[in-house]
């Protein structure tokens, strides 16, 4: 068995962990010293957070009601919590917030006792942030555009804390067609598990041109047990993916006024919608082609100036 | 690096294999992965009912252009064919249990001989490094323990010509001692092996940052010059440099002080005597023991102003006003001139141009400081039984030259006696070879070529016996793509030298 690995990426600044599927960069802003006493925390953290969400792996894997259960970890806990809001509407387990869940648990274990400018850990595409008042942070969306065109600014002063992609084009499965959809919410794991939500809703129930396959077939022990995974979306009219990107709006929508995310941006073949402000002008979005999705690299972080 | 120990098998051996959902085990999430499909970390994968690393397996290529491929990226054909490649073990894994052949045993024809090649990546947690760090520096006394991050990983050793020596990891601090230690000696050895700094720190003694062939770090001073000899050669071998030039030559050393108008070398010159008195314990005419205590300052002592070493000039022996002195380090890195007042103490004076090329010459005549890093391990009986089915007898083939020992492609040092316990430069083995294991042991590439009847006669695995074109069109059990590398010019290609071995010409 490999136990967790952690690097110092080349630039000298980032911090790389991984143990099985966690793959998490790190990088915190402030005097040397807290940095990397930071990242000490933060290595420290990362011994355990595996180990322990694999104790309690069959609950997690379990769907979840608005009535959020027990669990001995705290990762654990942050996944329940945030899926918990969304189950009473929808089929959803706790692992839909496992990767934003990891970030959290990770930022948090950092930030204690520290004083850091600006950090974010992210896990594969969903991250977890910290600004401290007057700072503020750039995120690239790749694939969402050309280059570094579609970019967001989240301030001090936002409630976003977490940002998370989803789609069937992902690392993990998706009832839904979306490309992908992005969430700005208030933690990690409450992004995660609305980019879950909000990407399954997107969707042509009964389409011929769409491939779907159940999700333990394709990995015998995934969450999602028997149910119909996306695994091929074959050309769809322009009035098509206006429908299915409406559908996954609405839920947006929902979600938004419920106050469990902050804003979200939905991509189907060359079309997108916004749902809230933090993506600026939409317009510019509409009418870009976006290159398909790749994992790993759906967000970017960049230092601001 | 992976450990696949343990991996689950959903046959008995022999049983045909069915494509099927199996365990990976490859970290704590223990995956069920279905066929041909990879788990949750993408990393490992289920072929044909096989557990497939995704992580390349290094083949070498000797010589000639090679087609690199990226790491992650499969072989698809196209290669370069030079006709000299070899399988290495980076990256190859592991088998277990202990009985199961070694992960690649790989047959190739070398001048019209059959030889085999097995390569597997070993487990050593009876390992560590040797650092010989080429500095006149007094680093720490002998055996004060070295750390890094607070932990003892090891200790200094006897100094060598001009370097101190380092031995660290071994098997005590590795798994001997708290949890923690084990931790920071593994992770300080696989960063030296791999050729990445380190920062150590010796109980009273100086702090270190060392990396393989890069010169030291001490205290924060970048180490340049590895010094030609004590002060007492300096003085024998340029002392004619310096006839005609200056009065006296003192070449300051934390070994033995050199004095030029003392020294036979310069007796031999009629060199005359200058009333020099040098605070110090005389070994032999001109030659000085313990000038100073060994530190950072002058040739490895603590002196920042040499004139300290220097007693009262004695007139009735030659001393007089305006007499010239040029004091020097074994480095040539420090040196001043001065002159005799009247009172016949040393004033310092600008250096004169006439001594700068001795003085140059010195310097050049010093080669770079560097570090070096040797991994010491032990072949364990286990890793054997996955080469021959009696392990003692691949032990026995090593020591009779039977079989050739690579790391990496590399070539290595058996250490005679009991045992395979090998040693090899690190800076010889390709990038990131190293690998580690949470026990924790380093996992380190490791190759066994003999020749195709010899390992027939050892009992070798001779089943699993597999072309080079095989693996590199199949890869292994794990199926892990194939990357091609250029080997290191500076190696010999391990077949040839195993052909080689008993008649000297490797």
């Amino acid at each position: 068995m490999i136990g967790p690995q952690v690097h110092m990426l080349p630039d000298g600044r980032r911090l790389h962990l991984n143990h099985g599927p966690i793959d998490l960069i790190v990088e915190a802003f402030g005097a040397a010293g807290e940095v990397k006493a930071a990242y000490q925390q933060a290595t420290s953290r990362f011994q355990t957070i595996l180990p322990e969400l694999a104790e309690e792996l069959p609950a997690l894997r379990r769907a979840a009601s608005s009535r959020p259960r027990r669990f001995a970890g705290v990762t654990a806990l942050r996944m329940e919590a945030a899926v918990s809001p969304l189950a009473a509407e929808n089929f959803i387990t706790p692992m839909a917030a496992v990767a934003g869940s990891v970030a959290d648990e990770i930022l948090a274990t950092m930030l204690e006792g520290r004083a850091l400018d600006r950090a974010y850990v992210n896990n594969g595409g969903d991250s977890a942030l910290f600004l401290a008042p007057g700072q503020s942070m750039r995120l690239a969306i790749a694939g969402a555009g050309h280059g570094f065109a579609d970019r967001i600014v989240i301030r001090g002063e936002d409630a976003v804390r977490g940002v998370a992609t989803s789609g069937w084009r992902g690392r993990s499965f998706s009832l839904g067609i979306a490309d992908a959809v992005t969430v700005l919410a208030r933690t990690g794991a409450e992004a995660d598990a609305a980019a879950t939500i909000i990407a399954n809703a997107v969707d042509l129930p009964g389409h011929r041109a769409i491939r779907r396959e159940r999700a333990n077939v394709l990995a015998p022990d995934s969450d999602l047990g028997e149910r119909l995974v996306t695994v091929e979306v074959g050309g769809l009219s322009a009035g098509e993916v206006a429908a299915a990107l409406d559908a996954g709006l609405t839920v947006a929508g929902r979600l938004r006024t419920s106050g469990l995310i902050e804003d979200a941006v939905l991509f189907l073949k060359s079309e997108s919608r916004l749902c809230g402000a933090a993506f600026g002008d939409g317009e510019e979005l509409r009418r870009v082609r976006r290159k398909p999705l790749h994992k790993l690299e759906n967000i970017r972080e960049e230092t601001h100036a | 690096m992976s450990e696949l120990a343990e991996r689950f098998e959903t046959h008995a051996a022999g049983e045909k294999q069915v494509a099927e959902k199996i365990r990976c085990d490859a970290c704590p999430v223990m995956c069920y992965i279905a066929d041909g499909r990879s788990g949750a970390c993408d990393r490992y994968g289920n072929s044909g009912g096989r557990i497939v690393r995704l992580d390349p397996l290094t083949i070498l290529e000797q010589g000639g252009a090679a087609v690199a491929f990226d790491a992650g990226r499969a072989a698809d054909g196209g290669l370069v064919n030079t006709g000299r490649r070899f399988v290495t073990a980076i990256g190859a894994g592991t088998t277990y249990p202990d009985y199961k052949p070694a992960p690649f045993i790989v047959s190739q024809e070398v001048e019209g001989v059959d030889l085999v090649t097995v390569v597997t990546e070993g487990i050593f947690s009876y390992c560590g490094v040797k650092v010989k760090i080429d500095t006149d520096r007094q680093i720490g006394a002998e055996a004060a323990t070295v750390r890094a991050k607070g932990e003892a990983i090891g200790h200094v050793t006897t100094g060598e010509y001009g370097s101190q020596m380092l031995s660290l990891g071994g098997v005590h601090h590795l798994t001997g001692g708290s949890k923690s230690e084990g931790r920071v000696t593994c992770d300080a050895l696989l960063n030296l092996c791999n050729k990445k700094p380190v920062e150590l720190t010796i109980d009273g003694g100086a702090s270190i940052v060392v990396q393989a062939g890069k010169p030291p770090v001490i205290d924060g001073k970048l180490e340049n010059r590895m010094r030609v000899g004590c002060g007492s050669a300096t003085i024998g071998m340029f002392a004619a440099q310096w006839r005609g030039l200056v009065d006296e030559v003192v070449v300051v050393d934390d070994h033995i002080t050199g004095v030029v108008s003392e020294h036979q070398a310069g007796k031999v010159l009629g060199w005359e005597d200058t009333g020099i008195k040098i605070v110090g314990r005389r070994s032999t005419p001109g030659r000085y023991f313990k000038v100073s205590e060994p530190g950072l300052g002058w040739g490895g002592t603590t002196i920042s102003d040499p004139r300290s070493i220097l007693g009262e000039w004695n007139a009735k022996k030659g001393a007089r006003p305006g007499l010239s002195l040029l004091m020097v380090s074994t480095t040539g890195e420090q040196f001043a001139y001065y002159e005799l007042d009247d009172e016949l103490k040393p004033v310092e004076k600008p250096f004169p141009e006439r001594l700068r090329k001795s003085v140059d010459l010195i310097e050049e005549n010093c080669e770079p400081a560097l570090c070096t890093v040797l991994f010491v391990g032990g072949a364990g009986g286990s890793l054997r039984a996955g080469v021959v089915e009696n392990p003692v007898r691949l032990t026995r083939s090593v020591q009779e030259l039977q079989t050739y020992v690579t790391v990496g492609g590399a070539p290595v040092y058996v250490w005679p006696g009991g045992g395979i316990t090998l040693m090899v430069d690190v800076t010889r083995v390709p990038d990131n070879a190293f690998g580690y294991v949470p026990t924790p042991a380093l996992v380190a590439p490791i190759e066994f070529t003999l020749r195709r009847d010899d390992y027939v006669a050892l009992g070798g695995h001779v089943d699993h016996i597999r072309s080079v074109e095989d693996v590199l069109a199949h890869g292994g059990e794990y199926l892990n793509p194939r990357h091609e590398i250029d080997a290191s010019s500076d190696n010999p290609w391990p077949p040839l030298a195993q052909l080689h071995l008993r008649d000297g010409k490797a």
